[in-house]
């Protein structure tokens, strides 16, 4: 332990801590905007420097280790002088049309500079807006180089988490910059469009793309059927936008938002989460009989997910080599799209033209999904509008709507009924138990061995798990599978899905089936997630997840009754003629530079 | 104080057989030789002035098979020249200062890291390398080293982003501590050494720790290459003995109206005449890496400060708030006042701030920028003004 004294009083810290966070333990919060709880030191913004006494420089609180008997003033004349000047010089490069600004209320620099009361505007204005142009072109990220306070924060969330590298630092002085290889639009690079970097910016410098507006005129078109589709993770994390504490379930209240909003029809990505099991738990099945009865050996295996897109572009740039391994199967967010235009049209006796489908995502990847040129199987755009799960919470709040009062609402019928299964699609490894929930049955006629369902090898925050289940005594048509080990790995977090990728390709891993989600956590840590973001709220939400799960009558895929029907009525059986039109997808070999 | 007349010396440039040093070294314990530069008082000639015997016991007292030795070869400081012509005058002299080191320190592997604009010596010092490295052989002593260019950037000169440029990084600053003798090159213990301070260790082995100190002040101990350059009729470089004052430079140098003396070029001081009589060219007074530029009546102090201003918003690398926008504050802001757009008063608000730039940047550069501001505002507030 090393003790050291903070404004005079006396804390003892463990070895290591940095001074900002023994500061903390006396319950002295000294500002920053470079440094985040995710990501690796930088000390580069300056906004957290304190005085020890006797020392001539003033020391980066965030990157200076405490040491025996140090004597540390957070407020001290020069520190405020020196706090102040760094706040105005970061205002008078900053483009500060506050008013007109996405993140306004919620900008780490505009709170800064209200906390220290800067306005004086003690220095000339360097920016001159002429030379700036948003980066608009991506469907999911918009980058304003005139909001950024160069903390790199997303720089390194793009290197460290996420191991892509689109976003870096360029030019040195007064052109410093951060920007993209060659400094291409965002749409044009290996950018995954997951934003992360967005729920890292402490600015308005990246922000998603937001469709509200399209979204509002929809809903307002007295010609328009809207529905609307909401993720597994936006019911866990929705809350913390507007009031909640990290961890709250808020799924009956985002219910009855919705519907006072005046979407048509609320109805759940849960639901075709349960049908992606169907479909893409079959497929591995289908591939794993080829590769072991037939021994076919164009077989892709080792299979992996498809419904995270940041992790499909991701893939297509970096590892286009193993796009047969992909999983055919569509995300849950576009087989819904699909649907919603063809079986709920049907149903529900709808011309599909009419129909707009809006989905609330927790994630920013979706909007460039769903505008793939291959998402269109309904013979329209399957998915017209995503809005992420920040931009619902402004919805609700322009709408002027009292959540914290609202009553519990269900969802609609017809494509709204889900299962626990559904709902864990939301957290890292969700989507592999949630197969091998449905698989395991489907082979052996039993439910899988795990205390309530529960397969707590897939789960956790480890960046990459492996696991496996021992297959036995298995049906008569799937008695090839006897006595195999069935071996599966999770990924989350790029950076992470690099790091199993690389090992599958050296063979170092040799698994069956891989569940890669592109985002920290899963999708509850997702790109358009409520900010902010780190590991700690990250379990609150997986908490919650797993909770929702347990919470459920249904908790496989399979049994889900609207899922039996579906397939009874429309689509006839997994992977059927009906599934590969509607349900399945290709992917696009992309280039890295 | 002791006062010392210009004195010219040759030790730097004097020729050695590095054989001789070398098979001195070899038989040397380790720390016999961190003590004996510790003896001499060798401070780092790069700039900062740090005791290189304290760094290469830092760097010795590390544990761990892996060590580096850097010498620093970027010479990117205004009006500094004088690396140049030890590397090219006695490269095997600056070689067998890192073999010095190695042996001191217990480091396998050197790196040079060379300004990208002396590319044209590299044939030079690969001819030169091809003999120290059989020497090497020779003596059994297993030591290695390589040459890196650097791109141009000043920054690259600071021993952390020098690191992360040979990492193959962009050259940004680290966060210190750690310091480069515990962590620095590819993470590993560093000792890094500005060119002539490594020679100063083959005349220490060579002399002895006491006739180096011979040489020199209290605080300042042997000889140093100046670059010598601007208004003089004997620009060049030159081997003094360190303490003298300013005064005696000029008189040995000045052309007869010498206003100022920028010391240690763009991040050193400016010294106005009526200091020139008190102020101490060394690390008791104005310390120097080696960069003496003089300026007559005919010149601009406003120009002179705005080229250097000019010069750090250039290559400032950037990454941190105080210096990326300080300097582009500062230099605009003298702008506006020249031009009337802000009073004289606002120079009194870049003054402060260049204290928040010197108390709050991440590394020496954004540090130093309030030197040459200070002290030319200071001295010569009118000539900023009107
Ligand atoms: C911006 C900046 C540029 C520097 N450039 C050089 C340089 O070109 N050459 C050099 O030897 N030291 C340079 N230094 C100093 C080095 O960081 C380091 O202190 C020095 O190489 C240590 O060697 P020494 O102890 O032998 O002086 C620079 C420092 C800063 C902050
Ligand atoms: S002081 Fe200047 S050069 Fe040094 S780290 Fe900061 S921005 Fe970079």
């Amino acid at each position: 332990m090393v003790s050291l004294s903070i404004n005079g009083m006396l804390v003892k810290v463990p070895k290591g801590t940095t001074v900002l966070d023994a500061a903390k333990k006396q319950n002295f919060r000294i500002p920053t905007l470079c440094h985040h709880d995710d990501l690796c030191v930088a000390g580069n913004c300056r906004v957290c420097v304190v005085e020890q006494l006797g020392g001539k420089a003033l020391l980066a609180a965030c990157a200076t280790p405490v040491s025996e008997g140090m004597q540390i003033l957070t407020n001290s004349l020069k520190v405020r002088s020196a706090r102040k000047h760094v706040i105005e010089l970061l205002l008078s490069e900053h483009n500060a049309d506050c008013t007109k600004c996405y993140k306004n209320g919620m900008c780490e620099l505009q709170n800064l500079s209200n906390e220290f009361c800067v306005g004086d505007h003690l220095f000339l204005e360097l920016i001159d807006l002429k030379n700036y142009t948003i980066d608009r072109f991506s469907p999911s990220i918009q980058k304003d180089d005139s909001k950024c306070i160069r903390c790199q924060r997303c720089v390194r969330t793009c290197e460290e988490l996420q191991g892509v590298n689109a976003l870096t630092v360029a030019h040195k002085g007064e052109n410093q910059k951060i920007s993209t290889f060659e400094d291409l639009s965002m749409a044009e690079v290996i950018c995954t469009n997951c934003g992360q970097c967005i729920n890292r910016c402490p600015t308005g410098a990246l922000v998603e793309r937001t469709y509200l507006d399209e979204v509002w005129d929809a809903i307002l078109d007295p010609k328009k059927h809207v529905v609307v589709q909401t993720a597994p993770a936006v019911r866990v994390g929705l809350g913390e936008e507007l009031g909640f504490e990290p961890g709250s379930r808020v799924t009956g209240k985002m219910v009855s938002a919705l519907k006072r909003l005046g979407f048509d029809s609320v109805l759940d990505t849960d639901f075709s989460a349960d049908l992606t099991i169907m479909e893409e738990g079959t497929e591995l099945l289908t591939r794993l009989k080829k590769a072991l009865v037939d021994k076919d050996p164009t077989v892709a295996l080792p299979m992996t997910t498809s419904c995270s897109p940041g992790w499909i572009k991701f893939i297509e740039h970096s590892f286009p080599e193993y796009l047969p391994n992909v999983s055919t199967c569509k995300s849950p967010q576009q087989m819904f799209g699909a649907l919603a235009k063809t079986y709920y049209s049907q149903v529900r006796k709808l011309e599909p033209k009419d129909v707009v489908s809006v989905s609330i995502m927790p994630c920013t990847a979706k909007k460039y999904e769903a505008n793939r040129p291959e998402m269109r199987s309904s013979g329209y755009k399957d998915v017209d509008y995503v809005l992420t799960t920040r931009e619902l919470a402004r919805m609700i709040k322009q709408a002027g709507i009292d959540f914290n009062k609202l009553k519990e609402d269900k969802y609609d019928s017809l494509m709204g009924v889900s299962t626990g299964a559904g709902v864990i699609f939301g957290a890292t490894g969700g989507v592999m138990e949630a197969a091998l929930r449905t698989a395991y049955e489907i082979i052996t006629g039993r439910e899988v061995p795990f205390e309530n369902l529960n397969i707590t090898a897939v789960r956790g925050m480890e960046g990459v798990r492996v696991a496996s289940v021992q297959i036995e005594e298995c049906k008569e048509e799937w008695s090839f599978l006897n006595g195999v080990e069935l071996k599966c790995a999770v990924a989350h977090g790029l950076v992470n899905a690099r790091k199993l990728m690389n090992a599958v390709k050296s063979g170092e891993l040799e698994v069956h089936f891989i569940e890669v989600m592109a985002c920290p956590g899963g999708c509850l840590g997702g790109g358009g997630q409520p900010i902010p973001t780190n590991e700690k709220i990250r379990k609150k939400r997986t908490e919650a997840i797993y909770a929702e799960d347990m919470s459920m009558k249904i908790r496989k895929s399979h049994e889900n009754p609207e899922i039996i029907r579906i397939y009874k009525e429309f689509l006839g059986e997994p992977l059927g003629h009906k599934s590969h039109e509607l349900l399945h997808t290709h992917y696009t070999k992309r280039v890295r530079y | 104080m002791e006062h010392k007349h210009v004195k010219r010396v040759d030790l730097i440039f004097e020729k050695v057989e590095c054989r001789e040093i070398l098979e001195k070294i070899v038989k040397m314990e380790p720390d016999a030789i961190c003590q004996e530069v510790l003896e001499s008082d060798l401070k780092g000639r790069g700039g900062a002035g740090f005791p290189t015997g304290m760094k290469w016991r830092f760097a010795a007292n590390e544990t761990g098979s892996i060590k580096y030795i850097v010498c620093n070869a970027d010479e990117g400081e205004p009006g500094t020249f004088k690396d140049r012509e030890i590397l090219d005058q006695v490269p095997g002299k600056v070689f067998c200062g890192m073999a010095i080191a190695s042996r001191a320190v217990g480091a396998k592997k050197g790196y040079v890291y060379l300004r990208g604009e002396y590319k044209f010596l590299i044939p030079r010092l690969n001819e030169e390398l091809i003999k120290f490295h059989q020497m090497m052989d020779e003596f059994n002593h297993n030591f290695r080293i390589q040459i890196r260019l650097g791109s141009g950037a000043y920054i690259c000169g600071e021993e952390s982003a020098l690191f992360e440029s040979i990492e193959g990084r962009r050259g940004e600053p680290r966060n210190k501590p750690p310091y480069p003798t515990s962590i620095g090159l590819f993470g590993k213990p560093t000792a890094i050494n500005n060119v002539e301070t490594l020679v100063h260790a083959v005349v220490i082995i060579k002399y002895g720790a006491s006739h180096f100190k011979e040489l020199g002040t209290k605080d300042s101990r042997g000889s140093k290459v100046f670059s010598v350059s601007g208004d003089t009729p004997k620009s060049g470089i030159f081997e003094l003995e360190l303490g003298m004052s300013v005064n005696e430079f000029v008189e040995e140098f000045g052309d007869g109206d010498t206003k100022a003396v920028q010391v240690g070029g763009a991040s050193g001081f400016c010294v106005p005449r009526k200091r020139f009589e008190e102020t101490i060219i060394g690390f008791e007074g104005v310390p120097t890496g080696g960069s003496m530029k003089l300026f007559n009546s005919t010149r601009s102090m406003y120009n002179v400060l705005h080229n250097y201003l000019d010069f750090f918003t250039e290559e400032s690398c950037g990454q941190c708030t105080p210096c990326r926008v300080g300097c582009q504050q500062l230099l605009k802001g003298v702008e506006a006042v020249k031009r009337g757009d802000k009073n004289s008063k606002y120079l009194d608000e870049l003054v402060k701030l260049a204290k928040t730039m010197k108390r709050a940047s991440k590394c020496g550069l954004g540090q130093s920028v309030g030197n040459a501001f200070g002290s030319i505002v200071e001295n010569f507030k009118e000539e900023i003004i009107y």
